[in-house]
């Protein structure tokens, strides 16, 4: 139920980090619908080096939903995209001192949203491929 | 911080006089109203006096045809639980709507689950029970027709007269759960062909766990509760005398200001809608535009999800709500607007704020004041708003 959000879960919902977008993102995750209630948009900029230099989202959710957004990005800047292909959603949730149970959906919504846009950097950087070694 | 409470039809804040009147009933005046000695005499005769406060705020003559109970709950269990099992030589089909509350819906499933069948009556975009599709659904199996007086979420006042006819034309029993519209809209119970009524204590300002159920004289209904001969041999069980005392004041007050205080919140909500549609963009009002509870205001916020605004509202000091409270926590959409065909997408982002006599103008401005950025916050985080910015 409502108000049992932990005092971290609160904070990442008042004060969310990394909203936004990044028009000339690497990769873009989308993932939710409306009818369930949560949609979340994850956008990762990527360095040469393979490690994330920017990260940013977009949610239509609950209290639950924004902050697993912001806590994804903040768990994923700096990382390489092997190192963030292994941030799982209880991951998040742990970072956010746990999520009620029935909210559990939004950090697998996260998980599902950073997957997205590092499948979409990967399936990018591969149609680039042969433009950069030629 | 201000505290702004916005959430009556949730509950509402008992009123000091009904306080006042209950506190000898958990002190002194401690005897069991069914004892003969002069304890019990006097809670006799006080739960009486509550029994004529009701009566006349139901508007009935007849202190013989109220029944109190443990609150709108169990008025409505009884009340279709009672009629279903009187009524099982002569039939089995119950005609509800799919706008309920969870109090009468699940209460018809559970009869589902006993071999009853029920039928629940589509409402229009408006919520107003389709008149037309109830007529057709009765049959000679038809024991009880149960719709509700007025929507808790979106405060939509159904035809209860004209239900009343019909089910009167086909001898068929009509419960009304008025949990919502007793103390907010003027009504006789007599004059309104229902054999059956729910309210709620704690709606109308009085204490929480009370109730009462109006049963018209002469209507056949099985009890709920087994015991001893408490209310008239139909609700076993010691009464609390101290609630029902709390509820009679409650009523007894309720009816005196009736009037004025519903053309004051009228006015409120009226004047926190205009506001709102003058600062905010993409909003749609849900419920009947006139035949509404004068309290309620139920608006949807496009783009947005409804428990993301409460929390917002809630760290303001302002309390509302999504849907209605037993709902909001739940990860279904409002059973209410989805049934009035309201696009899902639209229904996450419905806030209901439900007025109360404690509130004032000042209330509502300090409303109108952190709505607008708290909306356009959650707007630029939401990705449906893309490309909508232009204004
Ligand atoms: C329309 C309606 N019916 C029934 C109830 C249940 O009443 P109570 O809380 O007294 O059990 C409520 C309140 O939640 C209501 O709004």
């Amino acid at each position: 139920m409502e108000g049992q959000y932990s005092e971290k879960v609160m904070e990442h919902f008042k004060n969310p980090r990394n909203v936004g977008e990044i028009p000339d993102a690497s990769g873009v995750g989308n993932v939710g619908n409306p009818v369930c209630g949560d949609i979340m948009r994850l956008y990762i900029k990527v360095d040469d080096k393979e490690v994330i230099t920017d990260a940013k989202f977009k949610t239509f959710g609950c209290g639950a939903a924004i902050a697993t957004s912001s806590m994804v990005t903040e768990l994923i800047k700096g990382k390489t995209i092997q190192e963030a292909l292994k941030v799982s959603n209880h991951a998040v949730a742990e970072a956010l001192g746990g999520l009620p149970k029935i909210k559990m959906h939004c950090s697998v919504l996260a998980e599902q949203a950073l997957r997205g846009a590092i499948d979409d950097y990967m399936a990018k950087k591969k149609a680039q491929g042969p433009n950069s070694k030629g | 911080m201000r505290k702004v409470y916005l959430d009556n039809n949730a509950t509402t804040r008992m009123r000091e006089e009904a306080l006042e009147a209950m506190l000898p009933y958990y002190k002194e005046i401690y005897g069991n109203a069914s004892s003969v000695h002069e304890f019990g005499r006097t809670a006799r005769i006080a739960i009486d006096g509550a029994r004529k406060k009701v009566a006349d705020l139901l508007g009935t003559s007849s202190v013989e045809e109220v029944f109190f109970t443990s609150g709108g709950t169990e008025a409505d269990n009884f009340a279709i639980k009672g009629v279903a099992h009187a009524l099982k030589a002569k039939g089995d089909h119950i005609i509800t709507s799919a706008i309920e509350h969870h109090a009468v819906l699940n209460t018809c499933k559970f009869l589902e689950k006993e071999g009853y069948k029920v039928t629940y009556v589509k409402v229009g975009k408006d919520a107003l029970v389709d008149l037309d599709e109830l007529k057709k659904a009765i049959t000679p199996k038809t024991i009880l027709i149960t719709i509700m007086y007025a929507n808790n979420e979106v405060g939509t006042i159904e035809p209860i007269e004209e239900i009343g006819k019909i089910a009167k034309e086909k001898g068929v029993y009509f419960h009304t759960d008025a949990v919502q519209a007793v103390a907010k809209l003027p009504f006789e119970a007599r004059n309104l062909n229902v054999d059956l009524l729910s309210m709620s204590g704690h709606k109308i300002y009085g204490p929480k766990g009370i109730g009462a159920l109006y049963i018209r004289k002469g209507t056949k209904i099985t009890q709920l509760f087994h015991g001893g001969h408490h209310e008239m041999g139909k609700r076993a069980g010691t009464e609390n005398v101290a609630g029902i005392v709390g509820l009679g004041k409650a009523a007894e007050l309720a009816r005196k200001e009736l009037g004025e205080e519903n053309r004051k919140l009228k006015e409120l909500r009226d004047y926190l809608y205009k506001g709102i549609v003058s600062k905010i963009q993409d909003v749609r009002l849900n419920g009947h535009p006139e035949k509404r509870l004068p309290n309620t205001l139920n608006v949807g916020f496009k783009y947005l999800e409804g428990e993301s605004i409460v929390l917002n509202l809630d760290m303001e000091g302002i309390a509302v709500s999504t849907g209605s409270a037993c709902t909001s926590g739940s990860l279904e959409p409002s059973h209410v607007l989805t049934a009035m065909g309201v696009d899902p997408a639209e229904t996450q982002g419905s806030i209901r704020f439900s007025l109360g006599r404690d509130n004032t103008k000042e209330d509502m401005d300090y409303v109108l004041g952190v709505l607008g950025p708290i909306i356009k916050r959650l707007r630029e985080m939401s990705p449906l708003y893309d490309g909508r910015k232009q204004t």
